[in-house]
């Protein structure tokens, strides 16, 4: 019944036309060897050059890496927490607010966070820099990855934790010996998550940044307020290339598992 | 012992860099700016012990509201943010569908894939795709040039910096947002219902509008919601493709922060659009709320 008709064909080619058009186009005209970037006058790779010399650049690459590798990292051990409390704790004084807490910074507007966020380290007169894009970056990230991690922990049969207690460990080591390798899955994506959204964030860096930390997006921000660039474009290039390797390498590694899996499932059956 | 360390370290975060941030700007909303630079008066003096807080009570107003009543930039702001993100969800709505619809009637073996390029632009940076529309919708861009050498139009259009450019600067990042929830629901979409609706003497295009549609309602709705929420405080579509003419809220809030550096407005402007937003946040929850309670 479910027929595949030509209509169905032209929506999806069109979708995805639409969908990868720009980026595509953006990364030809990355090679274009003309400053004026919507005309093509050959091809060549000056742009990259320029690019990989630019020290301002590479600092706030620097800067981005490192407040998304920190932020994330802190985002994903909170938000497993906060992830074991939503899902573990049962009742306790508060859990409303908690969970509230939990999910309102979802649905947040940016402005809005990088706005409080601001008036806070502000209001208690904290120097900005790299730890405050890092503190405003934990907190929303931390949120996504409690929403990541808790869908995994509601699915996990909580006997094979109390057969560990019984069998003698301390808690923290049922935790590290048996939940922990069950929701890595899930911890990973929230790690992987939480970094790409630092990777990713102007509004709340532009906030919370001061003068002395500037991301690679508020880098790009002020030069591409100004119009098309063509170092921009070389740069959007490297970005997407790192983005389509990441991304298909952790496909084909999740594939390779899910194959390995059901080829070690199949043994045991067989066995059995 | 441990039960409470493992509750209150996320707990005292979120209510050290969420909760005490908002209420900053809540408190700051109500205050008047004295130089334009903190300490906001009044200032909480906790060393008068109840007259500082009576006093602090009592002079805290709602100045910067009635401010943002009598001025019509807010207001206009406001609503043509809501209308933005209206039109916006519409269209992408329009657009979605038809691609959730053709996803979920591809051959199985595709769908992986098919999914894995939906989601594939979402781990880029939002910025960038937002930046390449700039490239294309300029006056000498590559649309331009492209339906110039057709010879379709005899004029460059003008597409950047109008809300038509900020239109399609929405439906191309939002996009992904729509296409899930619509996708998940049609997925799970029982074939034979249709067939069944067909042998009852539906056409096939009342069979789609009565069975397919009314079933894939609440993944429209979940879409809609994951489009329309965050495109109403949208900031950096509207500043790189919209033009001076383009209000939206975001991008007031923005201004009036870094530019006028009037603090109390933004934030007043900020609850405002809290208040806005509650709306469809609790609708979007009981939409989620129902489909959970479907399925379990």
């Amino acid at each position: 019944m479910r027929r595949f008709t030509w209509f169905n064909a032209t929506s999806i080619t069109l979708g995805f036309a639409f969908l990868y058009m720009p980026m595509i186009i953006l990364v030809i005209y990355s090679f274009n060897a003309s400053k004026l970037v919507t005309v093509w006058a050959g091809f060549s790779t000056k742009w990259y050059g320029e690019l990989l010399q630019d020290s301002a650049f590479l600092d706030a690459v620097w800067v981005t890496v490192k407040v998304a590798v920190m932020s994330s990292s802190l985002a994903t051990i909170l938000g497993t927490m906060a992830a074991y409390v939503m899902v573990r704790s049962g009742r306790f004084a508060g859990r409303t607010l908690f969970s509230g807490m939990i999910y309102a910074p979802l649905v947040m507007p940016e402005v809005i966070t990088g706005l409080s966020l601001l008036l806070l380290f502000i209001g208690i007169g904290m120097d900005r820099g790299v730890f405050t894009i890092v503190l405003a970056h934990t907190t929303f990230a931390m949120c996504y990855v409690s929403v990541v991690v808790s869908s995994r922990l509601v699915s996990f049969d909580q006997s094979l934790e109390e057969a560990a207690l019984d069998l003698g460990c301390s808690p923290w080591q049922a935790f590290r010996l048996v939940t922990l390798p069950i929701i890595a899955p899930a911890v990973i994506s929230g790690w992987l998550l939480a970094f790409t959204l630092s990777l990713d964030d102007l509004v709340i860096a532009s906030f919370t940044a001061g003068p002395s930390a500037t991301t690679l997006p508020m880098k790009i921000w002020s030069s591409v307020r100004l119009g098309v660039s063509p170092k921009i474009n070389a740069l959007s290039t490297l970005m997407i290339a790192v983005v389509t390797i990441g991304v298909i390498t952790a496909s084909l590694i999740s594939k390779r598992n899910a194959v390995r899996q059901k080829r070690e499932e199949q043994a045991a059956a067989r066995s059995a | 012992m441990r039960r409470f360390s493992l509750i209150s370290i996320p707990y005292l975060w979120l209510l050290a860099l969420f909760l005490v941030p908002f209420i900053i700007v809540l408190k700051i909303s109500l205050s008047d700016s004295a130089l334009a630079i903190p300490p906001y008066t009044p200032t909480l003096d906790f060393s008068e012990g109840w007259a500082g807080i009576k006093a602090f009570w009592s002079e805290l107003d709602m100045e910067n509201f009635v401010f943002l009543t009598e001025d019509d930039l807010y207001w206009k702001a406001y609503l043509s943010s809501l209308n933005i993100a209206i039109v916006s969800t519409i269209l992408t709505l329009l657009v979605g569908f038809p691609i959730a619809y053709a996803m979920a009637r591809a051959p199985e073996e595709w769908r992986p894939t098919l999914l894995m390029l939906i989601i594939l632009p979402f781990w880029t940076s939002f910025l960038i795709r937002v930046y390449s529309w700039m490239g294309i919708l300029s006056q000498e861009g590559y649309l331009n040039q492209l339906l110039l050498s057709l010879g379709i139009i005899s004029e460059p259009l003008v597409i950047l910096n109008t809300n038509t450019a900020v239109y399609i600067g929405i439906v191309y990042t939002y996009l992904p947002f729509m296409i899930l929830p619509i996708y998940a629901a049609l997925e799970k979409l029982d074939g034979s219902l249709l067939e069944a609706a067909e042998d009852l003497g539906c056409s096939r295009t009342s069979a789609f509008w009565l069975v397919t549609v009314p079933l894939s309602k609440q993944g429209i709705i979940a879409g809609s919601f994951l489009v329309f929420i965050p495109t109403l405080g949208e900031f950096v579509i509207p500043s790189l493709l919209g033009g001076s003419k383009t209000l939206m809220i975001g991008k007031v809030l923005w201004e009036e922060f870094f530019s006028n550096r009037d603090w109390p407005v933004a934030s007043a402007v900020a609850i405002i659009l809290l208040l806005i937003l509650v709306i469809p946040i609790i609708l979007f929850q009981r939409n989620e709320q129902k489909q959970r309670e479907a399925e379990g």
